[in-house]
């Protein structure tokens, strides 16, 4: 069994003295995992940390085995993030959710969604509003997607202003009135793409999915959502403050 | 293949870093057969090693005092304090002969993944040693790794509020190092933090 594509690194453990074992995330396989013999190396270590790309080579006898893996250094995300905390919580927190992607399952969309994060980071003000639809991507593909195309109460598609914390529907703002102080507010960004994401709203949009993800997706398997997450948060709360 | 005594030692030494159970057969064979000149002195200091190594309180490093050598010292600055990971990053500083102040010994860095939160760290004891009038400047000297980095930044923020200076380790080409022998993290780390 053999297999050879671009993937992210998300995660890199040592095994042993030398050997390491990562979890990569790629289009065509999903999350794998294997072990990288010389991963703690001096040369390998560089490479093998969480937010870098790779070219990787899957190799195992059977299917079910653990397999190890080689690979050649792709863009150094990790590198170019590492001196600026926003980045470098952003990149950590986006590795850490993709944990909870399964095994070996192709998630094509939400691999590109991730590229497009990548490739625009350094721009706070693209690639803050996009990890918010990276987690937006990431609560669909696990089967809890939001359904933001109209109100849960009316049917309506216009003045959509709030989400319902149970249902995960939007609420327009007529039917939301009753009810303000038990729902989330629905960030203009994520319903127009072209529109303005201001601190205030990404925290907004952080908070509805991090509502979410803590409820639907961490919390059935006993897990909390990532400190790489909170302290994202924080950053972002101390931007905001200055 | 021996006695059960000769056995656990094998097995005690092939757990050492760098040792494997072959190896370790060999080392014991080696002590056996030169037991006044290495087996009685090794045992002898292993003992010493055992009853008199201790934590520093102030520093978290190991040695044979509280507070150890480096914080009694007179000669050093006592208004730098270099915060490393762990006592071996404090070695190798050491060794290298780069600070001239005091350490402070982390013991790890934050991590998600093996459950270490601030309140698993030495962080405490930094803030503590913060607060006194005659430190100046804190110099964070954690890994370039992703969780050292981060580490690096939670101890920023948490020394937001004091009036210290706070630096940190530049990252860049290695003294030797050859451009096109570099990987892309280090060549872009230097270009960051170039001067």
């Amino acid at each position: 069994m053999q297999w050879t594509a671009d993937a992210l690194i998300i995660d890199c453990r040592p095994h042993g003295e030398s050997s390491a074992i990562i979890d990569v995330f790629s289009r065509q396989h999903g999350r794998y995992m294997g072990l990288v013999r010389g991963g703690n190396s001096r040369r390998l270590r560089p490479i093998l940390q969480p937010g870098n790309m790779a070219q990787v080579t899957w190799r195992a006898r059977l299917s079910e085995h653990l397999g190890t893996m080689t690979l050649d250094a792709g863009r150094a995300y990790a590198a170019e993030a590492l001196s600026d905390p926003l980045l470098l919580s952003g990149v950590s927190s986006m590795c850490a959710m993709l944990q909870v992607t399964s095994e070996r399952q192709a998630h094509p969309r939400l691999y590109d969604t991730v590229m497009v994060l990548l490739e625009e980071l350094g721009e706070a003000e693209v690639w803050l509003p996009l990890l918010v639809r990276f987690e937006m991507a990431l609560l669909e593909e696990v089967g809890f997607g939001l359904d933001l195309s109209c109100c849960a109460a009316t049917g309506v598609t216009t003045e959509l202003t709030h989400v319902s914390p149970r249902s995960g529907r939007a609420v327009s703002l007529t039917a939301a009135q009753p009810y303000l102080d038990q729902l989330f507010d629905l960030p203009n960004f994520l319903l127009n793409a072209q529109a303005e994401a201001p601190l205030e709203e990404i925290l907004a949009g952080f908070t509805l999915t991090g509502h979410f993800l803590e409820r639907r997706v961490y919390l059935p398997i006993q897990l909390v959502l990532p400190p790489a997450r909170q302290r994202l948060i924080d950053n972002i709360r101390r931007l905001l403050k200055n | 293949m021996a006695g059960q005594e000769i056995e656990d030692l094998v097995k005690y030494l092939a757990r050492l870093p760098g040792l494997g159970p072959r190896s370790a057969r060999r080392a014991v064979l080696q002590l056996m057969r030169r037991r006044e000149s290495l087996l009685d002195p090794l045992s002898d200091a292993l003992q010493a090693a055992r009853d008199n190594v201790k934590t520093c309180s102030s520093c978290g490093t190991i040695d044979t005092r509280d507070p150890c050598t480096i914080c009694t010292d007179p000669r050093r600055d006592e208004s730098v304090i270099c915060v490393v990971e762990d006592v071996g990053d404090l070695w190798a500083l050491e060794r290298a002969q780069a600070m001239k102040g005091r350490y402070h010994v982390l013991g790890g860095c934050l991590s998600a993944l093996d459950g270490v939160g601030p309140e698993e760290l030495n962080m405490s004891g930094l803030r503590s040693r913060c607060a006194k009038p005659e430190v100046s400047e804190i110099i964070i000297a954690t890994n370039a790794t992703v969780e050292g980095q981060t580490t690096a930044h939670y101890i920023m923020d948490m020394l937001d509020d004091t009036p210290l200076k706070v630096t940190r380790l530049a990252h860049g080409v290695p003294v030797g190092g050859e451009l096109d022998y570099l990987d892309d993290g280090t060549l872009i780390a230097a270009m960051k933090s170039r001067r």
